[in-house]
């Protein structure tokens, strides 16, 4: 083992092994994101698609009040605050349409704050 | 034969709907034999009361302020329901409102306005004790501020006729739940009871997964069944789905009440959450009519029972068409 480490041919394919790790590193891509907004009583948009085994990025806010996005299946639950963007980063594992609901009341249109998130293979 | 007393079934609730909610008749089973006194006595030393035969109404979803499309009558069935439990034979010794009392406002004054309405109704049951829990509706925008300004607390607990009652608030944290502050204060309260003592929770969101994505669910409602789950004797009572529900679940059956606004569909028929849509030839229909009876055949008179005892059948009321129909039949609970 010593012997291999100490000679320059095994030192040269060594430092090809982190420089291609480094190099895949560089090379894997950001999550796509999906930029979606809220406000009393709507998503927009109503409906997003996404791909099964993708990984995204969600990035949400809200244009007046605090809102809430939640879907079970999807295992999302989280609150959207005025002047801040939340993100929320999936991978989804199964296809559907998902239903996605504010669980922070909002006002009297609330019960009806929906939007679809579709998952295809 | 030699009955068996099973200790689970010492009490039964036997829910009446009268299209403006539900009837609910307590009732001790241990009532026939040497054995079943026994145990009643036992047991109202252990919870420091006996159950005494009574009966009690919940109501729910009175949404007073609303005035749309799908109810364009506002608080119409709202007052007929505090006529048809004013005239009911067997007076109930208590009223439970499961919530959404008000529609909400924008406007505080005109939010109040509508809690002043809905006590102004309210006023003309004619029963000794009203208790209250808070829908979203009513205390969701403002955490409950307005609501505890008219009708006390969101969450506290009584006792009566060796029940214990507990309201629990799962609206009023904006979310759909009840938070780990009064789940703290709900593992207090029963501590002092036996697990046989009889507990009925009244709340206005379900507390198990009806139907997460139309927000019929509470998101801690397993930590609160939790706490409840060493007791034998549970029912939990709610609104909010605007449709009459029966779940056993353990040791606890759930039990919605309908709405006395305009009524949802059923989830499970693959409609969309929108109201059903108003029918001028028969105002309240889906507020109306669903009768459940506990086994009336077999109570009071066997103490051989079993957990199937608790259990209530449901039969839809011939030709269901709600109020009105149910004044002409004349039918009495």
């Amino acid at each position: 083992m010593k012997s291999y480490l100490k000679s320059p041919l095994s030192l040269l394919v060594a430092a090809g092994m982190i420089l291609s790790g480094t190099v895949r590193t560089w090379a894997t891509e950001a999550p796509r994101e999906v930029v979606i907004t809220a406000k009393r009583f709507e998503f927009s948009p109503k409906q997003i698609t996404l791909k099964k085994g993708e990984t995204v990025t969600l990035k949400l806010t809200s244009e007046d009040v605090t809102h809430g996005f939640f879907v079970r299946p999807l295992k999302i639950d989280t609150e959207i605050v005025p002047g801040k963007t939340t993100e929320v980063t999936i991978t989804p594992q199964a296809t559907g349409k998902f239903t996605t609901i504010c669980d922070h009341f909002c006002g009297v249109g609330h019960g009806n704050m929906m939007m679809t998130i579709v998952v295809e293979e | 034969m030699k009955p068996s007393f099973n200790r689970r079934s010492f009490m039964k609730v036997a829910g009446a709907s009268i299209g403006v909610g539900a009837l609910y008749r307590i009732v001790p089973t241990w009532g026939a034999g040497k054995e079943g006194q026994e145990m009643g006595r036992l047991l109202g030393k252990a919870n420091g009361e006996s159950v005494s035969p009574f009966s009690f109404v919940q109501l729910s979803d009175t949404h007073v302020g609303f005035n749309g499309p799908p109810d364009p009558l506002g608080t119409k069935a709202f007052e007929l329901a505090v006529e048809k439990v004013n005239q009911l034979p067997e007076k109930p010794e208590l009223v439970l409102f499961t919530g959404d009392l008000t529609h909400d406002s924008e406007n505080p004054e005109e939010h109040a306005n509508r809690m002043r309405l809905f006590q102004k109704i309210s006023s003309r049951l004619n029963v000794a004790k009203i208790k209250h829990v808070p829908g979203e509706h009513d205390a969701g925008l403002d955490g409950g501020k307005l609501y505890r300004e008219f009708f006390g607390d969101t969450s506290y607990s009584f006792d009566h006729r060796g029940i214990h009652f507990i309201a629990l608030d799962n609206v009023s944290r904006a979310k759909p739940e009840v938070g780990e502050e009064q789940r703290i204060w709900l593992k207090k309260d029963v501590a002092r009871f036996s697990k046989t003592s009889p507990i009925v929770v009244f709340t206005h969101r379900p507390l198990f997964d009806l139907k997460p994505e139309w927000e019929w669910f509470t998101s801690d409602g397993d930590e609160v069944m939790n706490v409840l789950a060493p007791f034998e004797n549970v029912t939990v009572l709610y609104g909010h789905i605007h449709r009459q529900n029966t779940q056993r679940l353990g040791n606890a059956a759930h039990y919605a009440a309908r709405s006395l606004i305009f009524a949802f569909p059923d989830p499970e028929s693959g409609s969309e959450k929108k109201p059903i849509p108003y029918d001028k030839d028969q105002p309240f229909k889906n507020l109306g009519i669903r009768q459940i009876t506990g086994k009336q055949d077999q109570v009071p008179s066997s103490v051989s029972l079993s957990i199937n005892d608790v259990e209530l059948s449901v039969r839809e009321f011939a030709g269901t068409a709600g109020i009105q129909q149910f004044s002409k039949k004349g039918v009495s609970l």
